[in-house]
C-alpha cells in the first residue's frame, strides 16, 4: 500500500502552482483505482477445500467454451477493497452528513431502520420464484403499501411494478396509449410544459407519442386557456408536474384537468414533487388520471449515488386494466400474483418490482402515519418558505407566486461581476453543503433550485443562508476566488469538458 | 414525529420570518375543495420499536425464505455475499447521495462507477459500458432500441424463444410504441436446447436489425453464440447476448470474444440479495464504435483544474435532461448502489477467485444432476449447462409440492411458461439451479423427493 499511500498524499496535498503545470497527457493520480493497486496472486475471498476426485468446472464445460482469465480483472486482498471503498466514501457529500438541498430530488432523511428491515433475512432472502403460499409476509406488505399510497394520493388503483421514476412515466404513458386504442382512438400527442422534468419527454418519445410544450405563463404557472388552445382530437394526455419545477401549486389544475376530459384526454400527473402535497392536495382531487411516485423522494428511501429508487404508478379505476404485470390479489386462500390481464401494457422489467425498495417506504409510511405524512409537507413547505425570505434580498426568486416545498432562485451576479452559478455551487461545497439544483428549470436563466425538505434543522437553513449571503460579498469583492472554487476538497473544480473531448470510459493498463 | 427538528418555538419564529401566521396560510392559495378532501385516512404513526416489530411480523410470515434447501434460480441467483459489501453499501456517504452531478462532492461514486464499467468491459470483452440499468430485463430492452438508432431502417428483432418470458415480455412492452418493429421468436432445439441457428438465418436478411441470444439462456445452457452470432452478421445485424447469471462470465468465454456487439444482463449474483426480485442491477456493454448511442449515464475520467485525476458524469448530450424528446432513453435515476455492490463484490472476489466460484457452480450442478440420473430423472437437454439444468419429471406441479414437504424448494416448473416443454405423453420439465449455496448432502434428498411419486 506504500506507493498508493504517496500519490494520494501528493494528489491531496499538491501545490497548486506546481500541479498547474502538470501536462494534460499526464494528469496527477488523484486516488488509486482498484486495478492499480492490484499484484498478481493475491484475492480477497477463500473457498473451503475441494471435494476430492471431482473435475473442476473448467474441465467440465471444456476449453472451447471457457476464458482462460479475465484480463485486467482486479487482485486484492479483503482489507485492501475495505480501505479502498472506505477512502472513496470519504469523497462523497451525502444527506445524512451535509445539508443537501438539491431540487426536485427530495433529499430527506433516509431511516435507517429502514434499510434493516429491507436486510431482514425473510425479505432479503425471499426469491422471487418463492411459491406465493410461503411469500404471504411480502406479497401482503406489497397490497398494503399500494393501498397506503393509493390513499395518499387519491387514486383507486397502483402497481409497484416501475423500477424509477422515468420508467413509472414511460408505464403510466403506455397505460394512456392503451386506453385510447381500446377505445378505437388512438391519439399520437402529448402535451408537457416547458417548466417540465427531461423524463418527461424522453419518456413520451419512448412511449410513441409526439411532444407538444405549452408555454407557462410570466407569472410562472400553466393557465387553462393554453391548454385549451393545444387540445385537439390528437391530444392523448397532459404530462404536468405539480407543484411544477418553479415550486408553484398550479393554480388552474382543476380546469385545465375538465378542459382535457371534456376532448377525451387524460391528465398525467407526474408525482416528482407529491412531497408538497401529501395531506394538502390529492392528485386524485386535481383530476389526474395517472400519477407517477418516486420512492426515493418522497418516501424516503436513500438515493443510493443515483438509485435504486422505485416509480410505483397510480390510476383510476378505469385505467386500473391497464397496469402492468403482475397485480396482487387476495383470495380465499390468501395472497398471490395475477397473471391474467388482457388489457394489461405488459412488463417494464423481471419480477415484481424494487421489493428492497417497497419494504423501506412502507416502513416509512408507518412511522409517519396519515397526520405524519400531512406534517412532513407542511413543515417541507415551512422551510422552503423560510429559505425564500432569506435568500430573496441578494437572489430573487424566479416567481412572485406562492411557494411550495422547493424554490427557484436567480441571482444578478454574472452582470454585476461575472460569477455564475456554476461559481455559487462550486463555492458551497467549501461551506460544507451540496449545492441546490442549478440551471434548471431551463426556463430560468442560471435557475438555482432549493429544495430543503422538512427533515432539516433550523440551523442548518440558517446556516446555508449565511453562506449563500457570504458568496454573494465574495462575488463582488473577490469573483476571481469564485471561479476557482472548491478550495477545500479533496479536488478543485473538475473540467467537464475535457470528459467530454477526450471520452475515457474505463482503465486500461498503461502501455508500454 | 422523531424525524423533525422543529420545535413549536422554531416554527412560530420561521412562520415570523416569512410574515405569516399559520403553516395553514402557507398552503391557502391550494383549492380549499382539494384542500378539504386531502387528509390521509391512515392509522397514526408509530414508535421505531413499533414499525420494527411490525415490519418483523411481516418478514416471519415470509417462512420461503430461510429453512428450505433451495434450487430456484431462472433469473434471480442465491450467492453468498461477503460482509464486505454490506459495510460498504451500508455507508451513508454512497447510500444518502445521489446522481453525481457535482464532482467534486462525488468522487467517491463517480471512481466507484468508472470501476465498475471498467469490470464489466473485462467481463463482456467489450469496450464501453454504462453506470448501470434498472435490471437485466430493462437491460435487454435497451440494447434493443440502441441497436435500432444504430440501424434505423431495419426493422426485424430476432429473439430467442429460450430468452427468459420477463426478458421477452419486456421487450416486447419497450418495443410496443415502435409499430414498424417486427419481433420474430426463435425456437430452441428440442433436443439440445438450444437456439434454433437455421431459423435465425431464415429471419437473415437485409432487414434484419438484431439477434438476442441468452448467454447462458433460460434453461442454464451455454448457447453457441459465436455461430449464432455469426449469422447475424452475415447479414450485417447486430448480435446481442443477454445474461441473467453474470457469475458464468466468470469461467465462459466473454461474449465480445464470440462476436456480441451488445452484451447485457442482470448483476444480482454479484453481492446484491434477490430480495423478492428487485432491486438488482442491469448491465450493458457495448464496441466504442456506439458510446453515443448508450443510453443512461456514463462516468469518464477527467482531470481538475490542477491536474489531478477526476471522473465526472460525461457524453451527457445523449441524455433527457439536455437532449429532452431525442434523448437515447429517458433513464434518470439508475440503480448506482447496487453497481457498487457488485463492485465491491467483484474486487473482493478478484482475478482468480470469480473463476474459481464459478467453476464451483458448475461442479456442483453437475454434481446434482448425476444424483437425479442416479435415480433416472435425466436432463431435459444435452448442450451443456452453466449452475441450472432442465430436469424431465412427471408432473412439474406435483414434484414441486412432494419437495416442499420434504423441506426443499426444488425449483421453478417451466412447462406452464412454454407449452412446447410439455411431451406428448404429458410430463414436465423443471429448472433446478445450484450455485455454492448448496450442499452436495442436497442433491441426494432433491433425487427422492422427486422421484417420490412414481
Amino acid at each position: 500500500m506504500a506507493g498508493a499511500e504517496k500519490i494520494r498524499a501528493r494528489a491531496v496535498g499538491s501545490q497548486p502552482q506546481a500541479a498547474a503545470k502538470a501536462q494534460p497527457a499526464e494528469p496527477l493520480p488523484g486516488v488509486p483505482l482498484i486495478f492499480e493497486e492490484s499484484a498478481a496472486g493475491r484475492g480477497g475471498a477463500d473457498f473451503p477445500p475441494r471435494a476430492a476426485g471431482q473435475p473442476h468446472g473448467a474441465e467440465i464445460l471444456g476449453a472451447e467454451l471457457c476464458r482462460d482469465d479475465i484480463a485486467g480483472f482486479p487482485e486484492l486482498s479483503e482489507p485492501q477493497v475495505m480501505r479502498h471503498f472506505l477512502r472513496l466514501s470519504q469523497l462523497n457529500f451525502g444527506q445524512a452528513l451535509h445539508f443537501y438541498p438539491l431540487g426536485s430530488c427530495t433529499m430527506k432523511y433516509n431511516p435507517v431502520l429502514n434499510d434493516e428491515a429491507a436486510a431482514l433475512a425473510g425479505f432479503a432472502a425471499l426469491h422471487p420464484t418463492t411459491p406465493a403460499h410461503l411469500a404471504q409476509g411480502a406479497l401482503e406488505l406489497m397490497a398494503r403499501l399500494e393501498a397506503a399510497l393509493a390513499e395518499i394520493t387519491g387514486m383507486d388503483a397502483v402497481s409497484l411494478h416501475p423500477a424509477a421514476g422515468a420508467q413509472g412515466e414511460l408505464t403510466g404513458l403506455l397505460i394512456a396509449r392503451a386506453w385510447h386504442r381500446k377505445r378505437a382512438a388512438p391519439r399520437r400527442k402529448v402535451i408537457i410544459p416547458d417548466t417540465a422534468h427531461g423524463t418527461n419527454p424522453a419518456s413520451c418519445t419512448l412511449a410513441g407519442f409526439e411532444v407538444v410544450v405549452a408555454r407557462s405563463n410570466k407569472r410562472g404557472f400553466l393557465e387553462a386557456a393554453e391548454i385549451r388552445r393545444l387540445l385537439s382530437d390528437d391530444v392523448a394526455a397532459l404530462m404536468v408536474t405539480n407543484p411544477n419545477t418553479l415550486g408553484i401549486f398550479e393554480p388552474e389544475i382543476a380546469e385545465i384537468a375538465d378542459a382535457l376530459h371534456e376532448r377525451g384526454a387524460l391528465l398525467y400527473l407526474d408525482g416528482a414533487n407529491m412531497n408538497a402535497l401529501m395531506g394538502v392536495a390529492k392528485p386524485g382531487a386535481m383530476g389526474a388520471d395517472i400519477v407517477q411516485l418516486n420512492l426515493h423522494k418522497t418516501f424516503s428511501t436513500p438515493h443510493g449515488g443515483g438509485g435504486p429508487g422505485a416509480g410505483p404508478v397510480g390510476v383510476k379505476r378505469h385505467l386500473e386494466p391497464f397496469l402492468p404485470i403482475p397485480r396482487v390479489r387476495r383470495e380465499s386462500g390468501g395472497w398471490r400474483f395475477d397473471y391474467e390481464r388482457p388489457d394489461s401494457i405488459g412488463r417494464l422489467r423481471a419480477f415484481h418490482g424494487n421489493f428492497g425498495m417497497l419494504v423501506r417506504a412502507y416502513a416509512y409510511i408507518l412511522a409517519l402515519g396519515g397526520d405524519g405524512l400531512a406534517e412532513a409537507s407542511r413543515l417541507a413547505i415551512l422551510a422552503s418558505n423560510y429559505l425564500r425570505t432569506r435568500l430573496e434580498p441578494r437572489y430573487p426568486s424566479a416567481t412572485a407566486e406562492p411557494t411550495m416545498h422547493e424554490c427557484v432562485h436567480t441571482h444578478d451576479l454574472e452582470k454585476r461581476s461575472g460569477v455564475s452559478t456554476l461559481d455559487i455551487a462550486k463555492r458551497l461545497l467549501d461551506f460544507g453543503i451540496h449545492p441546490p439544483t442549478i440551471y434548471f428549470p431551463l426556463v430560468v436563466h442560471g435557475a438555482m433550485m432549493v429544495e430543503p425538505t422538512e427533515t432539516e434543522p433550523r440551523s442548518a437553513l440558517d446556516a446555508f443562508a449565511a453562506a449563500m449571503e457570504k458568496i454573494y460579498n465574495e462575488a463582488l469583492s473577490e469573483p476571481e476566488m469564485l471561479h476557482t472554487a472548491p478550495h477545500k476538497l479533496a479536488l478543485s473544480r473538475v473540467d467537464e469538458a475535457h470528459a467530454a473531448r477526450h471520452p475515457v470510459l474505463r482503465w486500461q493498463p498503461k502501455r508500454g | 414525529m422523531r424525524f423533525f427538528a422543529h420545535t413549536e418555538d422554531d416554527v412560530r419564529a420561521m412562520l415570523d420570518t416569512i410574515g405569516a401566521r399559520s403553516l395553514e396560510e402557507l398552503i391557502e392559495h391550494v383549492p380549499a375543495a382539494m384542500r378539504r378532501s386531502a387528509a390521509i385516512n391512515l392509522a397514526s404513526g408509530m414508535s421505531e420499536a413499533e414499525v420494527a416489530a411490525t415490519l418483523g411480523a411481516l418478514a416471519a410470515r415470509n417462512p420461503g425464505a430461510e429453512g428450505f434447501a433451495s434450487f430456484l434460480g431462472f433469473g434471480m441467483y442465491r450467492h453468498y455475499v461477503p460482509a464486505a459489501v454490506r459495510a460498504i453499501t451500508a455507508r451513508a456517504e454512497f447510500a444518502t447521495s445521489y446522481t453525481p452531478y457535482q464532482p467534486e462532492a462525488s468522487q467517491g461514486t463517480l471512481a466507484a462507477i468508472f470501476e465498475f464499467q471498467t469490470l464489466i468491459t473485462q467481463l463482456t470483452g467489450l469496450e464501453v459500458a454504462n453506470a448501470s440499468m434498472y435490471d437485466g430485463a430493462e437491460a435487454a430492452a435497451e440494447a434493443v432500441l440502441m441497436a435500432h438508432r444504430t440501424a434505423p431502417k431495419r426493422t426485424r428483432v430476432a429473439m430467442s424463444r429460450a430468452l427468459w418470458p420477463d426478458y421477452r415480455a419486456t421487450i416486447r412492452t419497450y418495443l410496443s410504441a415502435f409499430e414498424d418493429i417486427e419481433i420474430v421468436e426463435l425456437p430452441f432445439d428440442a433436443n439440445s436446447g438450444v437456439t434454433d441457428a437455421a431459423a435465425l438465418q431464415h429471419a437473415a436478411d437485409a432487414r434484419l436489425l438484431c439477434a438476442v441470444i441468452g448467454y447462458p439462456n433460460a434453461f442454464g445452457v451455454v448457447e453457441p453464440l459465436g455461430r449464432l452470432a455469426a449469422v447475424a452478421h452475415d447479414a450485417d445485424a447486430l448480435a446481442i447476448s443477454v445474461t441473467a447469471e453474470p457469475l458464468a462470465l466468470g469461467l465462459l468465454k466473454s461474449p465480445g470474444q464470440l462476436g456480441a456487439d451488445i452484451a447485457v444482463g442482470e448483476g444480482q449474483s454479484f453481492g446484491i440479495a434477490p430480495q423478492f426480485g428487485g432491486p438488482g442491477v442491469g448491465f450493458m456493454a457495448a464496441r466504442a464504435a456506439h458510446m453515443r448511442q448508450m443510453p443512461g449515464r456514463l462516468v469518464g475520467e477527467t482531470r481538475d483544474r490542477l491536474g489531478q485525476r477526476a471522473w465526472c458524469l460525461t457524453l451527457a448530450t445523449r441524455e433527457q435532461h439536455i437532449r429532452r424528446e431525442r434523448a437515447t432513453s429517458n433513464i434518470c435515476t439508475n440503480h448506482s448502489l447496487c453497481a457498487l455492490a457488485a463492485t465491491v463484490y467483484l474486487a473482493i472476489m478478484g482475478r482468480r477467485g470469480l473463476r474459481e466460484l464459478a467453476a464451483r457452480n458448475v461442479e456442483l450442478a453437475h454434481r446434482a444432476l448425476a444424483a437425479l440420473a442416479k435415480v433416472g430423472i435425466r436432463a431435459r437437454f444435452s448442450a451443456p449447462f452453466f449452475n441450472e439444468f432442465v430436469a424431465a419429471v412427471d408432473d412439474s406441479s406435483a414434484a414441486l409440492a412432494r419437495a416442499e414437504r420434504a423441506g426443499i424448494l426444488a425449483g421453478v416448473a417451466l412447462d406452464g411458461y412454454w407449452p412446447e416443454l410439455r411431451t406428448p405423453d404429458g410430463a414436465g420439465a423443471l429448472l433446478v439451479s445450484v450455485t455454492e449455496m448448496n450442499h452436495d448432502d442436497e442433491f441426494g434428498r432433491l433425487a427422492a423427493a422427486l422421484l417420490g411419486g412414481r
